[in-house]
């Protein structure tokens, strides 16, 4: 009899070069990314230590995190740091000869839009790379999750990382999405029912209809945010859609190769009867489109809703509302509609992608954004930037009055020159809330990138389906 | 790395909850190229105004906390970023121990490989340990990795538990990547076999 296995389970067990007694696991790594942040430390330990890189035609690096997206930025990086940082990883991926995208490579772009992108993640293999989000990948049935620097070592070093198995955790979403309602709002819906720790310890699965019914980008936005809960990894089982994206890309395989990939990729689905340490269930028609009020992407209500008070709230979290609420500039009962932002920004690895401009586009045609407001969009990719500029989307956001930038992180945590001044306060479709994440004293609210583009549009955090005239069937 | 055996020393206490690496360690000081020399930037935008001033309010401005090798911090404590400039920034300051309920997955893998103990502890006895630390420098905490107990200034003792590989390697300062090289022939023999079964990858 053969025991019931998750998916995780299953790419786990596939990956496992060594067990000791205690359980503690060597696991094997098919790819590894690398940007310019992460890594300086971790080549320059290779070098103290003699050793080398132990697979380098599994290893991609790019520079995402300090690179300028103004055009200006094939003249050099002005800021000396960001340029030495960027400098550094461009001579350690020829030194230790990775594969690489420079900056000024049409390919260049945030690492966890460019791995799917050029077809290096793909179903039941493990990924890694030193940063959080890197659990996207999670999207095509890959156990992708974030490193420290010492653990970038480790890989370069061995192509192996020392585990421990996470626990099993299924978040189904039945049902269908209402209306205005996308992959961002059901994963900061999930963060809502979870807290930021309630997948502390655990790999995330996410199934339903809902999640079937999203594309590739919309499962890569759900998987992202696996760590802003807590988990380790998120994962989507593989289908049709997962197969239909990868084939024909530049790495994905080719002929035979292909033939058996697919075989196995069919297999990498979690078995009927197989054991769940924690199940969550949120029903898709009960998810509305929501934005986060406070510094931690746990505080998210629907766009309907008011400001809570800290009193709402027990143990540590009174406190924690109270300091949100004061460095967010908000009053309780304050509806979420009448709160006036100053800037608008479209982009990251969560929300940077060619649908998630498409989204923000569609509801900007012909609209102008609010005067005085400072709106940017920032393509994940420079190969997402030229395909939205073949489909018009980009004269579109510059006829609504958006700046349209050059590939990379940008103000999702404002490395490079694009960041909030204190007390300004955006809307953002990136991921993460917290104080100073996008520039000292700067206030940010999450939310879709539809979301984003309404605000744009009204200058305050708005309901989308104002502007579409969709039924409010939730909130 | 160094080793971690024993550590008694002042404990900070920072009882807000979801602490996450952006405080820890704001983005602008991860522009180093190098491990060290982060301490002073630890905490920045808790720890000093716009003009690069202490605030005094803040706990390891405090007399009584300059020089804390433990913290004693809210539930989910490191949660965000993979930066290890988290733990070296700690580390930089002289914090050798953090105790809290709960941790970031990421951050906590991190602290192992610097030399940091990170200890959670039932909310209980998290609450014991924070009003201790309240109490300021008199308030001395007691760590003993090998018997897994914490002891606080008036003699009680909390026991914690550790993955034994990790405790291993922190009480030895081993290095990982030493002991896996130890194992390439395991390494070689599985790509082996998966350049077989899956040699897509």
């Amino acid at each position: 009899m053969t025991v019931a296995k998750t998916l995780y389970d299953k790419i786990w067990d596939a990956h496992v070069v060594h067990q000791d007694k205690d359980g503690t696991c060597l696991l094997y790594i098919d790819r590894h990314l690398v940007h310019e942040v992460t890594s300086p430390q971790a080549f320059e330990g290779l070098r103290m230590t003699g050793r080398t890189v132990r697979a380098p035609e599994k290893t991609i690096a790019v520079p995402d995190h300090n690179v300028p997206t103004t055009p200006d930025r094939e003249n050099g990086i002005e800021n000396p740091e960001s340029r030495i940082q960027v400098d550094a990883l461009d001579k350690n991926a020829r030194e230790f000869g990775v594969n690489y995208y420079p900056v000024n490579d049409i390919r260049q772009g945030i690492v966890h839009i460019v791995g799917p992108e050029q077809g290096w993640t793909l179903p039941g293999m493990t990924v890694v790379c030193g940063d959080s989000h890197t659990a996207t990948h999670g999207a095509f049935g890959a156990l992708a999750h974030g490193i420290g620097t010492s653990e970038v070592e480790h890989v370069l070093a061995t192509q192996t990382l020392i585990q421990q198995k996470s626990r099993n955790m299924k978040v189904e979403i039945t049902g269908s999405l209402r209306p205005g309602v996308t992959a961002k709002d059901i994963t900061l819906s999930v963060i809502g029912v979870t807290g930021t720790a309630g997948g502390t310890g655990y790999v995330i699965e996410y199934c339903g209809q809902a999640i079937r019914e999203l594309s590739m980008e919309g499962r890569m936005t759900v998987c992202n945010m696996a760590i802003e809960g807590g988990a380790r990894a998120g994962l989507i089982a593989p289908d049709e859609k997962t197969f239909a994206y990868v084939q024909g890309r530049p790495h994905a395989p080719k002929g035979a190769q292909w033939d058996a990939a697919l075989a196995w990729w069919k297999t990498l689905q979690s078995d009927e009867d197989a054991h769940w340490d924690k199940v969550i269930t949120l029903r898709g028609e009960d998810i509305a489109p929501v934005v986060t009020w406070g510094t931690s992407p746990e505080d998210v209500l629907p766009i309907t809703a008011s400001v809570p008070a800290a009193e709402d709230f027990s143990g540590g979290k009174v406190d924690a509302v109270r300091r949100a609420l004061d460095y967010m500039g908000l009053k309780p009962g304050q509806k979420l509609t009448d709160i006036e932002i100053d800037t608008v920004f479209i982009g990251s690895c969560t929300n940077g992608r060619i649908e998630d401009l498409r989204a923000a586009a569609a509801i900007l045609k012909d609209k102008k954004i609010k005067s005085g407001l400072r709106a940017m969009v920032v393509p994940g990719s420079g190969l997402v930037r030229a395909q939205a500029e073949e489909e018009g989307l980009a004269q579109i956001f510059i006829d609504a009055g958006f700046e349209w930038r050059l590939a990379g992180c940008s103000m999702c945590l404002a490395m490079n020159p694009d960041q909030l001044s204190p007390g300004e306060r955006c809307a953002a479709t990136s991921n993460r809330n917290f104080e100073g994440r996008q520039g000292r004293g700067g206030r940010t609210h999450l939310m879709s990138p539809a979301m984003a583009a309404a605000a744009a549009i009204t200058g305050r955090l708005t309901d989308v389906r104002e502007l579409t005239g969709e039924p409010v069937l939730t909130g | 790395m160094d080793k971690f055996t024993t550590l008694s020393g002042v404990a900070a206490p920072m009882p807000l909850v979801n602490i996450d690496t952006d405080m820890i360690i704001p983005k602008q000081f991860l522009k180093t190229i190098q491990r060290s020399g982060l301490g002073k930037n630890l905490f920045d935008e808790m720890r000093f105004d716009d003009n690069g001033n202490e605030i005094p309010d803040f706990v390891l401005n405090q007399p009584a906390y300059r020089q804390a090798q433990i913290l004693v911090a809210g539930d989910n404590f490191g949660c965000g970023s993979s930066r290890e400039h988290a733990p070296w920034a700690l580390l930089d300051f002289g914090i050798r121990c953090v105790i809290s309920t709960s941790f970031a997955d990421i951050f906590y893998n991190n602290c192992f490989k610097n030399g940091i103990l990170p200890i959670v502890l039932p909310q209980e006895h998290v609450d014991i340990l924070m009003d201790d630390a309240r109490k300021g420098e008199n308030a001395r905490v007691s760590i003993d990795l090998e018997s897994q107990t914490v002891t606080s200034a008036d003699g009680q003792q909390f026991s914690f538990e550790i993955d034994p590989f990790k405790k291993h390697c922190l009480l030895n300062g081993l290095d990982d990547i030493g002991l896996t090289l130890e194992k390439v022939s395991a390494i070689d023999s599985f790509e082996a076999q998966a350049n077989q079964s899956r040699p897509w990858v």
